[in-house]
């Protein structure tokens, strides 16, 4: 928790006067322990956290999301076995269908974020981690994609979909099912170590040596 | 109150990166001098796009729950299943963690998300002096939880996709699908556009007034 002080119009903004996103309370930053949150006075939304290592880490954990997301689309997801007939297919097989049934939006709006998103998101994320000077935007772009990149929504609508297709088929799981639920679990870790926070404020101090 | 946001202090706080700009530095409708993002005190029209975008998808949540998500063709006949009778066939074959799942993700979430927006919405447009706190926190609840009633669409799209077993069955997506996802967009749209700040820009201080 930061305490909250009554700053006077005088004081000039700085690096160290931080808003609050969500209510716009201005509070002056603290150094956090490591694994800490600092969390808003007034409203309590989560301000920033501190972990360290976040960047050596998250990069790790995101080009092992990649390999996942990769094999995932590759191979198949299940296979259908019903009364000799069997049927095998993967994720991008299944929006080709839909979109070939004429449902062009639902198929697109799958394919963007199972797929295209998801994908974009760990490229970027690789740049912004691994550069010596990320680029600004990149990180600002990256932020607006993330809430539509769905992987773990996914993971579930699978898990459902196997469930109700059980009465129906024999279902052989593929490899891509396996690599999608660990997938997701890599999605979840990264997700949470990625500190935003720590990226703009190396961008600002990269900014502050170059103009000096 | 011995509080104050970064506007009533005339400053801009970037959206995106957190960053606060004094006046004379940066004016509405600038770019942020770290990422680059459109600078605002609050968003614009923020509480009329709001609107729009929930009038949009409380239409179109209609059709999303009536029309068919799912026409299974088989041996046995042609079957139409929405939304629910989806959820009651999860229910009837007994996996219920699932039923209650998808029933949480596919009815709950939207219909309480055109609820909750509504209302988050009408209470800033008259002004509301209740629960900021609480209103905050309904907010990011609204923000965490919407992505999830992307789920039926996805197993939707897994079952049309899966099952071609040409002779013995066939699944396509149905119309209601394309409605559907079109409510689980506009939702989502409406929760980004929503500026939560703007419900502790109403409140008053101990005296009745506005704090200025």
């Amino acid at each position: 928790m930061i305490p909250s002080h009554r700053l006077p119009p005088a004081v000039s903004p700085s690096p160290k006067l931080i808003a609050c996103h969500d209510c716009d309370l201005l509070q002056r930053e603290a150094p956090l322990p490591a694994a800490g949150a600092a969390i808003c006075w007034r409203c309590g939304a989560v301000l920033y956290r501190s972990n360290p290592g976040s960047v050596e880490r998250t990069l790790a954990l995101t080009v092992a999301a990649a390999i996942l997301l990769a094999i995932s689309n590759v191979f198949p997801i299940v296979a259908i076995e019903s009364q000799g007939q069997r049927n095998v297919s993967t994720l991008f097989g299944a929006v080709l269908s839909l979109w070939n049934d004429g449902l062009m939006p639902v198929a697109a709006l799958v394919f963007m974020t199972t797929i295209l998103i998801p994908a974009v998101e760990l490229g970027m994320m690789i740049v912004l981690l691994a550069s010596s000077r990320p680029p600004p935007r990149l990180l600002r772009l990256l932020l607006a994609i993330r809430p539509w990149a769905m992987v773990e929504i996914f993971m579930l609508g699978l898990l459902v979909s196997i469930q109700k297709l059980a009465h129906l088929a024999t279902i052989i799981p593929g490899v891509a099912l396996w690599s999608f639920g660990a997938l997701m679990l890599v999605f979840a870790a990264l997700t949470a170590t990625f500190n935003v926070h720590e990226l703009w404020h190396n961008m600002a101090r990269q900014s502050v040596v170059s103009d000096g | 109150m011995a509080e104050r946001s970064a506007a009533e202090l005339g400053l801009y706080a970037c959206r995106v990166c957190a960053m606060i700009a004094r006046p004379t530095a940066a004016s509405a409708g600038d770019s942020c001098p770290r990422c680059g993002a459109w600078l605002n005190r609050r968003a614009p029209h923020s509480i009329a796009r709001t609107w729009a975008l929930l009038c949009a998808a409380a239409i179109l949540y209609v059709p999303a729950n009536l029309l068919p998500v799912m026409e299974t063709a088989s041996l046995f006949g042609k079957q139409q299943d929405t939304i629910m009778s989806g959820v009651i066939y999860l229910w009837a074959s007994g996996s219920w963690p699932l039923a209650a799942l998808v029933f949480f993700a596919s009815i709950v979430v939207p219909a309480g998300k055109l609820i909750l927006l509504g209302l988050l919405a009408a209470s800033v447009q008259w002004r509301a002096q209740w629960l900021p706190y609480e209103r905050t926190r309904l907010y990011r609840l609204v923000e965490f939880v919407g992505r999830w009633s992307m789920l039926d669409i996805y197993v939707v799209t897994l079952l049309a996709g899966l099952v071609r077993l040409q002779s013995l069955a066939t699944i396509k997506v149905g119309p209601g699908a394309v409605a559907f996802g079109a409510v689980v967009v506009m939702t989502m749209l409406a929760s980004m556009a929503f500026d939560p700040r703007l419900i502790w820009d109403n409140l008053k201080d101990d005296r009745g007034h506005r704090p200025e």
